[in-house]
């Protein structure tokens, strides 16, 4: 359970004032590389938008990793629930509206949160490991099985979205999907910067830390981390929504143990239980993979071991949590303690 | 009832090598209380130096199990003391993330050194053709895995049980810091169970390459799986990884033959089962 | 008086060993209850058998009428059965108002909200900062828990059980490893906390039990042997026997 030596410092809660700015810093930060990104690079749209679905996964992982402690090896099947469930939606129901699409996405995530959540929390440590590798499994399985519905591994498509708002087409060139995204992305990074600091965040923090205190405290443990599966299932079935969307096609890889462990490597690279950790660790990431991978798939992998390796021994809270403890130092060796 | 025994001989050779390669990661994760995704990484490295040693060099099958067990232990060596140790007593994330880290890289080198195709492992006279067991045929190789498997249950057991080093090792599981203060040296014996285990992995990867064909994405395709045979078992028992192999062996063994088209949903449907109900494993001690 | 709290024939093995054996003890609002015994009494262990974090062999506990024997210890907390920890229990990387702003979010019931931070609420606040300082905890309220001293993480624990308005509270030894300083400070705070809340504690410190407790109760190999006022705890021979052994005997003999 524990996983304290992994949290980056970034959540200490030093002055609340400040940490409001930060927020907003954070907000405008999406909004200023989303609006880079789009001009500098117009060719390479499709990669972002992907790069953004991903991210809302990897930010699923930490609010139940991060954040509670969890360590699970099957989230994607949260992300893939919710893919399926727009593509479905789209595909065999004719809902091709958007932004319904996406709606239909959170719920099947959310519900796929539920189900993992009530699987994953019977056990610890190893045992709790291996569940949440069974759970993503089962569902890849099954999504296979049910060929009819999700066309199996041939992948499921003919799924058609509407203009957004009537107004805004698909386009070839992925300018719409990667708006779309950016607004989704930015939506929901404000929501969850709010619920990371609101009460709920902190007893979240509490079960991460010492479960038992937390139920002396009379917060019933297992409560907190199944809504928080809940939640990350709405946060990962947004992802798979704008997947489903942006490509038009779901595939069996969006219920795969190997997206669940390369997110989860993102995730750890930018540094757990911080929202920027996520987000950067996604970036930095999936940009190294393009350009490697498309050298060489097994050179890709030996340098993500290696990250891997280094991340651990070296970083073990990760690239944003090492720069984050790095500054607070200075800032703190500059000011003293500012008890504000 | 000659389909229940047909299945009976292949669930039993598919566990039986299962039980040759986790049963390693088994002692070492009930010892060390390590979360190991790497095993299967080893298992792999000795199948591709078997068929280089049996194939490549054309030195006969025994010369490449040996070939395996002694190469996979002398590049596990090291491994164990500047990576493994760094995480034993880390939380578990920390343990995951390190030993898939190994995994890819062993991968990648795989790939770089060996090629992306599968690697076959020639194997000798004796154990080609099959025998008759009265109501069906069965491959030599898989009636000499099964006997491998017995043999090494049987050897593990007399070494744990047996000999003083076994007395050791049962201490350190029991409690590592007692032990040391009686004069143990427990490094020693993380030591010596790690080599062996992976010496075991190694074996299990030669004698298992039928089965599970040798390739560079081995370690990241059956890693779940013996991941699955400790946590059903229960880390760091013998019995316990051999029931579980045997259950889990039979298990896949019906699905494939009774409805191929759900793949290993049955088998992993089953996990849940058994790890819900015995979240220590049928008989853990870990945790 | 009327009894607010009961334990009535708890019983508990660890295989053969009785640790509890047949515990029955009563309190009444406002009591001030020291449980005392040699080691290996099993006064830990009925603590935990009290707040369900381990389960009894058999045998009842009551909280105002109600039972609570077979609830999860979070339940009990929520009827007012509150605990300190005898080897601190906090959250490391969270800082001492965090943690008596979360406690009062729970007892109030809103530690479940998704939205707002405990600072832009008035009343929280006041209250965290009236609860830090009693315990001499304000200076360090934005210290994250792992880096203040022992004897602060203990008063913190104090901190937090007051901060949960209890109607019975467990204190097991609260100032074992606490500096001299910091114990007047915990005996402050208790002096301060409503008289109408019954406190059991568990020390060893025998000053502190007698300045604290109007009720001594003695538990030696999971059975109470004394029962009654601080007075005659001294006098008591069994008490005697059972700190002393044979020495007692011995001694008494000459």
């Amino acid at each position: 359970m524990a996983l304290s030596t992994q949290s980056t410092t970034g959540h200490g809660q030093a002055a609340a004032p400040r940490r409001t700015d930060r927020g907003v810093i954070g907000a405008a930060a999406i909004v200023v590389f989303g609006t880079a990104g789009y001009f500098v690079f117009p060719d390479n749209l499709a990669l972002l938008t992907h790069i953004i679905s991903t991210m809302l996964l990897v930010l699923a992982i930490d609010l139940v990793t991060g954040y509670c402690g969890v360590a699970t090896l099957g989230h994607a099947a949260l992300f893939g629930a919710g893919a399926y469930g727009a593509g479905i939606a789209a595909a065999h129901f004719g809902i091709t509206e958007p932004l319904t699409m996406t709606l239909v996405g959170v719920i099947c995530g959310s519900i796929a949160g539920l189900i993992s959540g009530i699987v994953v929390l019977r056990a610890h440590g190893l045992a709790q490991l291996v569940l949440s590798i069974a759970v993503i499994h089962l569902f890849q399985e099954a999504a296979n099985k049910a060929s009819a519905w999700t066309g199996g591994s041939d992948g499921l498509s003919g799924i058609m979205p509407d203009a957004v708002f009537g107004r805004f087409e698909f386009d070839l060139f992925g300018q719409t999907a990667y708006v779309y995204g950016v607004a989704l992305l930015l939506v929901t990074f404000v929501l969850l910067r709010i619920l990371v600091r609101s009460p709920f965040g902190m007893l979240a923090r509490g079960v991460k830390e010492d479960p038992v205190r937390l139920a002396a405290m009379g917060a019933s443990v297992q409560s907190v981390m199944i809504r928080m599966y809940i939640i990350s299932g709405a946060v990962a079935g947004l992802g798979g929504a704008l997947s489903a969307i942006s490509t038009q096609v779901v595939g069996l890889d969006s219920l795969s143990f190997t997206l669940s462990a390369e997110t989860l490597v993102m995730l750890v690279l930018g540094g757990t239980g911080s929202l920027y950790g996520a987000m950067v660790g996604t970036v930095v990431f999936m940009f190294f993979e393009d350009t490697v991978s498309a050298a060489n798939p097994f050179h890709w992998l030996t340098i993500v071991g290696a990250l891997l390796i280094a991340v651990v021994l070296f970083a073990p809270k990760g690239l944003y949590g090492t720069a984050a403890a790095f500054f607070e130092r200075r800032s703190r060796a500059g000011k003293g303690r500012d008890g504000a | 009832m000659q389909t229940v025994l047909s299945i009976a001989v292949d669930a039993l050779a598919y566990g039986m090598v299962l039980f040759i390669i986790s049963i390693g990661l088994s002692v070492t994760m009930g010892l060390m209380r390590v979360i190991n995704l790497a095993h299967g990484a080893f298992a792999m490295i000795g199948g591709y130096f078997a068929s280089y040693a049996a194939r490549d060099l054309g030195l006969g099958y025994g010369v490449g199990v040996l070939a395996a067990i002694v190469g996979t232990v002398i590049i596990a060596i090291p491994v164990e003391r500047f990576l493994y140790r760094r995480i034993y007593g880390q939380p578990e994330l920390t343990q995951v993330l390190m030993t898939i880290g190994i995994t890819f890289c062993v991968i990648g080198i795989a790939n770089f050194a060996f090629g992306p195709t599968l690697k076959t492992i020639p194997l000798p006279q004796m154990l080609q053709g099959s025998v008759d067991l009265g109501f069906r045929t069965i491959a030599t190789h898989r009636l000499f895995s099964i006997v491998c498997g017995l043999v090494v249950a049987g050897a593990l057991w007399f070494l744990i049980e047996r000999t003083a080093f076994g007395t050791r090792l049962r201490a350190t599981v029991d409690n590592a810091a007692m032990a040391a203060s009686l004069g143990v040296r427990t490094q020693v014996v993380y030591a010596v169970s790690f080599a062996v285990a992976i010496g075991l992995a190694a074996l299990g990867g030669v004698l298992g390459a039928e089965l599970l064909p040798v390739e560079p994405y081995y370690a990241l395709r059956y890693m779940v799986t013996f991941l699955v045979v400790v946590s059903v078992g229960g880390a760091g028992s013998i019995p316990g990884a051999l029931i579980a192999c045997l259950l889990l062996g039979a298990i896949d063994t019906t699905g494939r033959y009774f409805a191929p088209e759900y793949g290993e949903f049955f088998f992993y449907l089953a996990v849940i089962v058994i790890v819900t109900l015995f979240p220590r494993g049928l008989a853990g001690r870990f945790r | 008086m009327n009894t607010l709290f009961e334990v009535s024939n708890l019983k508990k093995n660890f295989g053969a060993l009785a640790v509890t054996n047949n515990v029955s003890i009563g309190m009444a609002a406002g009591d001030r209850l020291a449980l005392i015994g040699p080691n290996g009494a099993g006064k830990t262990t009925f603590v935990n058998l009290v707040t369900g974090h381990i389960k009894p062999d058999s045998g009842r506990v009551t909280l105002s009428g109600e039972d609570v024997t077979g609830m999860r210890p979070a339940a009990r907390v929520q009827r007012g059965l509150i605990r300190s920890f005898q080897v601190t229990r906090l959250f490391p990387d969270m800082t001492p108002e965090e943690h008596v702003a979360l406690a009062i979010l729970q007892r109030d019931g809103k530690a479940g909200r998704m939205s707002g931070h405990y600072s832009a609420k008035p009343a929280v606040m006041k209250e965290v900062r009236e609860t830090l300082s009693i315990l001499g905890l304000i200076e360090l309220s934005h210290l994250k828990v792992r880096e203040i001293a022992y004897g602060q993480q203990r008063l913190l624990e104090i901190a937090l059980a007051m901060a949960l308005k209890p109607k019975v509270l467990l204190l097991d030894e609260p100032a074992a490893g606490v500096p001299q300083l910091e114990t007047t400070r915990i005996e402050r705070a208790l002096d301060q906390l409503p008289k109408d809340l019954a406190i059991l504690m568990i020390d060893h410190d025998m000053d502190l039990v007698f300045r604290f407790a109007t009720r001594v109760v003695v538990l030696a190999a999971g059975t109470v042997i004394f029962d009654g006022s601080p007075q005659a705890v001294t006098k008591d021979q069994r008490v005697r026997e059972a700190y002393l052994g044979s020495y007692a005997n011995a001694g008494s003999a000459a």
